[in-house]
């Protein structure tokens, strides 16, 4: 049965699409049958990120109001045998998502799938709430900055109260996870951004992933490709990682870059 | 000199931003005037069919991909075998 993960982070910009997007083509390179969904309604970004934005027929909306099919809403990724995308609907307004329907289609697409991403998006309203809802887990996506971090500590709470799981009062809680994007570790050796240790302290949730500020993630976006599929870069490793601890791997947190300083910056040295 | 060392050595992919919203504003901006283009466009193809043959809504399928000089539409429609015959009317 399909695990449903919700990307989240309260905050708008701090990476949760990006982290969607190579969260699940993570998933799907390790054959693991995943499928993404944006549930940003009136701002489909999703498809840009992952490439598929000319192909796009129906939508997640299309689809709970039953004017299309769940299968032919959803876009096969080419790279990705894997790798399926829900888009969301550019037009519509938020109302026209409905418990009910994130509901059903979940239960369809868990009946397929093995890992169902839901791409949040910023705030607490109705988006934001029904993308978290049904989640199993979820991924809080926090930058080292006092707003971000404040609106993560919000999120918590509403997962461990508004959401099915809790709702319920079982045993079964949604399990969270801390992924730490854009992390400068020169700006944290100058001391002028928190460090890991600072943000765990205060969320007191476990650490899925360390992601740097890498200039790869804004030229995978560019041109549309999950900065997973670029090996080479910092970035990339780091969500490969992320991946392998939320399949329960134990692996080290590593915190270099991976990527080799610019001849100019060499040329003129650097200033940490 | 300089303009040449710090010109990318790669590919740029700022340009292919660039060309990607291109196309796809160009589409967007056409589109959402009628934004039940499709699911209207998809009713009425069925209903079309439907005078002819009986046919599932589920054997309908739209691909459609939008491209800088024109967009294509793609309809596949799976008949059932045991109908290969014409509804009389
Ligand atoms: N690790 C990173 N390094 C550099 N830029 C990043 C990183 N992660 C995200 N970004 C940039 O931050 C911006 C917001 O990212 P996005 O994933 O859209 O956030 P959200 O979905 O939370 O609003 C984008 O311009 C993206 O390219
Ligand atoms: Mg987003």
């Amino acid at each position: 049965m399909a695990k449903i993960i919700v990307v989240t982070s309260g905050k708008g910009g701090v990476g949760k699409t990006t982290s969607s997007a190579a969260i699940s083509a993570g998933l799907a390179m390790r054959g693991f049958k995943t499928v993404v969904i944006d549930f940003d309604v009136g701002l489909r970004n999703l498809d840009m990120i992952m490439g598929c934005e000319r192909r796009v027929v129906f939508d997640f909306i299309n689809v709970i109001q039953g004017d299309a099919k769940l299968k032919q809403a959803l876009i096969k990724d080419r790279r990705l045998e894997n790798l399926f995308i829900l888009p969301t609907s550019q037009t519509r307004d938020k109302d026209a998502l409905t418990r009910d329907g994130v509901e059903k289609i979940l239960n369809e697409l868990r009946e397929e799938f093995d890992y169902i991403i839901c791409d949040s998006p910023a705030g607490i309203e109705r988006g934001a709430h029904l993308a978290m809802y049904y989640a199993d887990e979820a991924i809080v996506v926090t930058n080292p900055e006092v707003s971000s971090v404040r609106d993560s500590d919000r999120v918590l709470g509403l997962l461990n109260s508004k959401t099915y799981l809790a709702e319920k009062g079982g045993d079964n809680t949604v399990r969270s996870h801390l992924l730490l994007t854009r992390y400068d570790t020169q700006r944290v050796a100058r001391g002028e951004m928190m460090t890991v240790e600072d943000v765990l302290e205060i969320l007191a949730i476990p650490l899925l992933g360390i992601i740097p500020e890498s200039s790869t993630v804004l030229r995978a976006s560019n041109v549309g490709m999950p900065v997973v599929l670029d090996e080479k870069s910092g970035a990339g490793k780091a969500y490969e990682d992320a991946v392998s601890r939320l399949m329960g791997d134990q692996i080290e947190m590593r915190l270099d870059s991976g990527e080799r300083p610019g001849f100019f910056q060499r040329l003129l040295g650097r200033t940490a | 000199m300089f303009g040449f060392m710090l010109r990318p050595r790669k590919a740029n992919t700022a340009q292919t931003a660039k060309e990607r919203l291109q196309i796809l504003l160009a589409h967007e901006r056409s589109d959402t005037s009628n934004a039940d283009f499709l699911p209207l466009l998809q009713r009425d193809i069925m209903e079309v069919i439907r005078r002819h043959m009986k046919i599932d809504k589920d054997s309908v399928d739209i691909k459609l991909e939008r491209g800088d000089e024109f967009s294509s539409l793609e309809i596949n429609i799976e008949l059932p075998s045991s109908q290969k015959t014409p509804v009389q009317n």
